[in-house]
């Protein structure tokens, strides 16, 4: 898929994956992930917790939302706040953060797009971890979701944090370019 | 512990509520018994002798039904991906949701079983070993039909391979179940001996059922 590829992000920044389409972002955001085998190189954190592996810090937002039709916004939420564990935020405050608190009992078959998106961002408030995986977080949400995604991510950063988001739209925050499949 | 109670919690909550299909299994099973007697015949002691078999028979084939949807349901939405990538272990991850397929599909279908026994004549001793047998040898079918369902996700169609997987794994299962009902009802063979032997499949489909589906989830991740 690529090779010869050398990055890195600090605390703090963001790291914008720039590229036409089949270049690879999202394979090089999964391979960060740890959900794909790499040929050969590698991958590493350096400071984090010793005893968690990078994939294990990590946030991945997919192009899937992860989530159930079956169970309501506030119980997808609280599912993936129970199953991912560590440092843990309160479900309600984090609906309202990404505009939700209005649907914490509607099943989350009634969400639109942009509103399954939100939910999915709520998932990155609800546990906090340091490494934010991004493919395309902004492609579904309104210009007010993005505003509000600007937001959580500049606060993401000044928590210490690192982004890596794979975009094609300006993501609407000073970012480190890492271009791929550039001839 | 948080997170395995929370990933049980949520898949029997799915299965149960609308679409879930936890239910399904159950009517699954009811039809192929009611229809049974219909294509023997109404020669009661014939029924009563073929009783175990076929309640055994329709629960193997009504918990394949739900099966295929294990792992497909989580890959297609993105869950899958958040699950490998957590700090659970993957195989840990696994049995419990084989528990939890257990609990909401398999759990039923034992319940059903003694009023599907008034139907094929069986008394209530046949009932109650049948019962016995089937909650003592449906966990190993879900364990080993695990590996099948974790084979399927990558695949589409997968529910036609899984049975085409499954069915031969759970061939022994079915053999000594059987045995063992029918060696309670009418003898000769003690009841012990097949019993404890369908006790040792379920257990060794526990140990071996969670790693194979995990490996087979890595591999196949896309």
């Amino acid at each position: 898929m690529f090779s010869g590829l050398d990055f890195e992000a600090a605390s703090g920044e963001v790291l914008a994956v720039v590229g036409p389409n089949g270049s690879g972002k999202t394979s090089l955001l999964r391979l960060i992930a740890g959900l794909l085998v790499s040929g050969g190189g590698s991958i590493g954190l350096e400071g984090g917790e010793a005893e968690l592996t990078l994939p294990e810090q990590s946030h991945y937002l997919g192009h899937r939302d992860a989530l159930k039709p079956a169970l309501s916004v506030a119980e997808n939420l609280s599912f993936w706040r129970d199953f991912l564990g560590g440092a843990t935020g309160d479900v309600k405050e984090c609906l309202t953060a990404v505009g939700l608190g209005h649907a914490t009992y509607l099943p989350a078959a009634f969400l639109s797009a942009g509103q399954r998106r939100r939910l999915s961002i709520a998932r990155l408030l609800v546990v906090r971890r340091p490494v934010w995986l991004l493919d395309e977080p902004t492609s579904a949400l309104d210009t007010a979701g993005q505003e509000l995604f600007v937001g959580v991510m500049r606060e993401h950063l000044a928590s210490g944090g690192i982004i890596v988001a794979a975009t094609h739209t300006p993501l609407g925050i000073e970012a480190r370019e890492l271009r791929m499949g550039g001839k | 512990m948080t997170a395995l109670a929370a990933l049980i919690r949520r898949d029997i909550k799915i299965a149960l509520r609308v679409g879930g299909g936890a239910l399904i299994g159950v009517l699954f099973f009811l039809t192929v018994t009611v229809l049974m007697p219909f294509a023997i015949g109404p020669d009661l002691p014939l029924l009563a002798r073929l009783g175990p078999a076929i309640l055994w028979l329709g629960a193997l084939l009504a918990s394949l039904l739900t099966l295929d949807r294990l792992f497909t349901a989580d890959h297609e939405d993105g869950s899958l991906d958040l699950i490998v990538m957590g700090q659970t272990p993957l195989e840990l991850a696994c049995a419990a949701k084989a528990l939890a397929h257990w609990l909401a599909a398999g759990v039923p279908l034992i319940a059903a079983t003694p009023v599907l026994g008034l139907l094929l004549n069986l008394d209530t001793a046949a009932t109650s070993a049948v019962a016995l047998t089937l909650l003592v040898g449906t966990p190993a079918l879900t364990f080993t039909g695990m590996i099948g369902a974790a084979l399927a996700v990558t695949l589409h169609r997968g529910g036609l391979l899984l049975a085409v997987l499954v069915l031969p794994l759970s061939i022994p299962v079915l053999i000594f179940g059987v045995a063992a009902s029918q060696a309670a009802i009418t003898g000769p063979l003690s009841f012990g001996t097949p019993f404890s032997i369908l006790c040792a499949l379920s257990l060794v489909s526990f140990v071996v059922g969670p790693f194979a589906a995990a490996a087979s989830l890595r591999h196949g991740l896309d």
